[in-house]
């Protein structure tokens, strides 16, 4: 059970269960839709960006309690970062839950994106949690197709 | 019946045990005695696949330390041995489906390639544009999209006949769909997301009196009801070796004689001809026609060994028990608060289908693993019906004859465990 407590911590629950910026976004001028086939679990992103910072995040879907805490937790994190610094953290959150080393300069900048290390120890819930950084990653580079995981 | 020939791999035909003894046999199948995160193995996902009995297993290492060859080929003698063991296994599934002749048995990878193979032949030879093929609400992605590609494909219409609230085919709409453009009907026999059991032979009957030929898939039947082709009098029937307790890679496609004998032939080359020049090739006999290249000799033979050992244990004991524990889990996961059923038809085979409030289906599905419990959770293969229940997905416990009631009061328990966490 102790590595189920590893998967679905706190932060993680109540984040599912009460999503932050849970609400489309009137004045975005990007968003992305993502949408995982082989599970079903859907997500917009949406951002408003001034200059180069994400002045603006926001969330609209369904999916599970992973995807949905992954992506309440994306937007948190990354209200006020650089579009650079968004990117980083990309590849820094995909390390992290595919169970690849973290360099520990980046380590930092996961904050409370942290909490999902354990999904690492359930390969068939990566996809879950990496669902709505690829469809933000669609929405900074401006793609017109539905993001995927694959 | 078919041949005088002498079997040396003669079928079983009687049930050897009147009883049910579950616990023994589940010594049956040695990969029921695994540990799962040290938890017992709870294997409940038997429509995705089911496990295999020693003496399958045994086929195949029998297969291939002794008889290996191919089949229909050779003159020596490990060639015939695989021949008549291959031949042979044919016969076995003939008297398992009670079809009338082992000519009306050919060898697939499984229903899908069944349904695709009759797409591609007696579909593309008899549908023409502003035709129509009737399917129904609750078909599996493998009896819907071969009849997508061929409509598309000749400007023919894809008519579907819906299901009601519990998940059962309004009979009297299917009725309404049959038209004088309506080229075949194809239906599931039973439903692998909803456990709904069609009436089968009503559907056969009311579509041949408008001469319209009827495709049954019964991936999801054959496992767990006797199967009479004769008496259901279908054009088509599908079938899948490795829901039916035997090895992946093989399955059957039925069909009358005098039908696949006008069929054009699905895949070319070596065996499904009898003579071949650059200038003209005649196509071998049914089966024969439509099994080109080396078929799942091992599949088969193994499938065959499946099929003996359920039908020692008789098909209709089966169905009893199985049914018994169905009716035991209906009530048993029904009555937990926050659960809500998805199929409830009055007549279901084998498939418990349902959703807990507050909890997406894959999170259920992940704390249930770490009990050890195996179900599925998904679309299953079946959007539209996901679609018409108004879900994402659902979570599918799937019964086989070696289940037991323990495997679903663990489940009762691994949901308790699962609302206590996301609670």
């Amino acid at each position: 059970m102790s590595e189920l407590k590893n998967l679905y911590q706190e932060v993680i629950l109540d984040h599912s269960k009460r999503p932050r910026n849970f609400r489309p976004l009137e004045d975005a001028d990007r968003h992305a839709d993502g949408y995982n086939p082989l599970c079903g679990d859907k997500v917009t992103i949406y951002l408003r960006l001034l200059d180069d910072r994400i002045a603006d995040i926001s969330f609209q879907g369904s999916g599970c309690a992973i995807s949905t805490a992954s992506a309440s937790i994306l937007t948190e994190t990354l209200k006020g970062k650089t579009r650079a610094e968004a990117e980083a953290l990309f590849e820094t959150f995909h390390n992290l839950v595919t169970g690849q080393p973290v360099k520990s300069a980046d380590a930092p900048a996961l904050g409370k994106l942290a909490v999902f290390s354990g999904v690492s120890e359930f390969p068939a819930r990566v996809k879950c949690a990496s669902l709505a950084w690829h469809t933000l990653r669609s929405a900074l580079a401006g793609e017109p197709a539905v993001a995927t995981t694959e | 019946m078919a041949s005088t020939r002498n079997l040396i791999h003669a079928p079983a035909r009687e049930a050897l045990t009147p009883g049910f003894d579950v616990r023994k046999i589940r010594e049956d199948f040695p990969i029921l005695k695994q540990k799962v995160y040290g938890k017992p193995l709870v294997y409940l996902d038997n429509a995705a696949t089911s496990q295999k009995p020693q003496v399958v297993i045994d086929a195949l290492l029998r297969f291939y330390t002794q008889d290996c060859s191919n089949v229909h080929r050779g003159v020596h003698l490990l060639s015939e041995r695989a021949t008549q063991a291959y031949e042979d296994a044919r016969i076995k599934l003939q008297w398992f489906l009670n079809a009338a002749d082992p000519r009306e048995i050919v060898y697939v990878r499984g229903a899908t390639e069944g349904i695709n193979l009759v797409a591609q032949t007696f579909g593309r030879q008899r549908v023409q544009a502003g035709d129509e093929i009737l399917i129904t609400a609750l078909e599996h992605h493998s009896n819907i999209v071969p009849w997508q590609i061929l409509c598309q494909e000749k400007g023919a219409r894809l008519r579907v006949a819906p299901i009601n609230d519990r998940g059962e085919l309004i009979l009297e709409e299917f009725e309404k769909l049959l038209s004088d453009r309506t080229r075949l009907v194809s239906v599931a026999h039973v439903s692998n997301a909803l456990g709904t059991i069609n009436p089968v032979k009503q559907i056969v009957e009311m579509a041949h009196a408008r001469d319209i030929p009827v495709l049954v898939d019964g991936a999801q039947a054959a496992p767990h009801l006797k199967v009479d082709l004769r008496d259901l009098d279908c054009d088509f029937y599908v079938l899948s070796g490795h829901k039916l307790f035997g090895p992946t890679g093989i399955g059957a496609l039925y069909g009358k004689a005098r039908l696949l004998e006008s069929m054009p032939p699905y895949q070319g080359g070596g065996d499904m001809i009898l003579s071949v020049t650059f200038e003209k090739t005649t196509y071998n006999h049914i089966p024969h026609k439509f099994e080109a290249g080396t078929p799942h000799i091992a599949g088969a033979i193994g499938w065959g060994a499946a099929l003996d050992y359920v039908t020692f244990i008789g098909m209709d004991n089966i169905s009893s028990y199985e049914h018994a524990l169905l009716t035991y889990a209906t009530e048993a996961i029904g009555q937990i608060p926050g659960v809500r059923l998805i199929g409830t038809a009055r007549e279901k085979a084998a498939v418990l289908s349902f959703t807990l409030e507050g909890v997406h289906p894959h999170d259920v599905g992940t704390v249930l693993d770490r009990e050890g419990i195996a179900v599925r959770t998904g679309h299953h293969c079946a959007q539209p019906v996901m679609e018409r229940f108004g879900v994402p997905a659902t979570i599918r416990a799937s019964l086989a004859f070696y289940n037991t009631k323990q495997d679903i009061n663990a489940l009762a328990e691994g949901l308790e465990r699962v609302k206590a966490m996301f609670g």
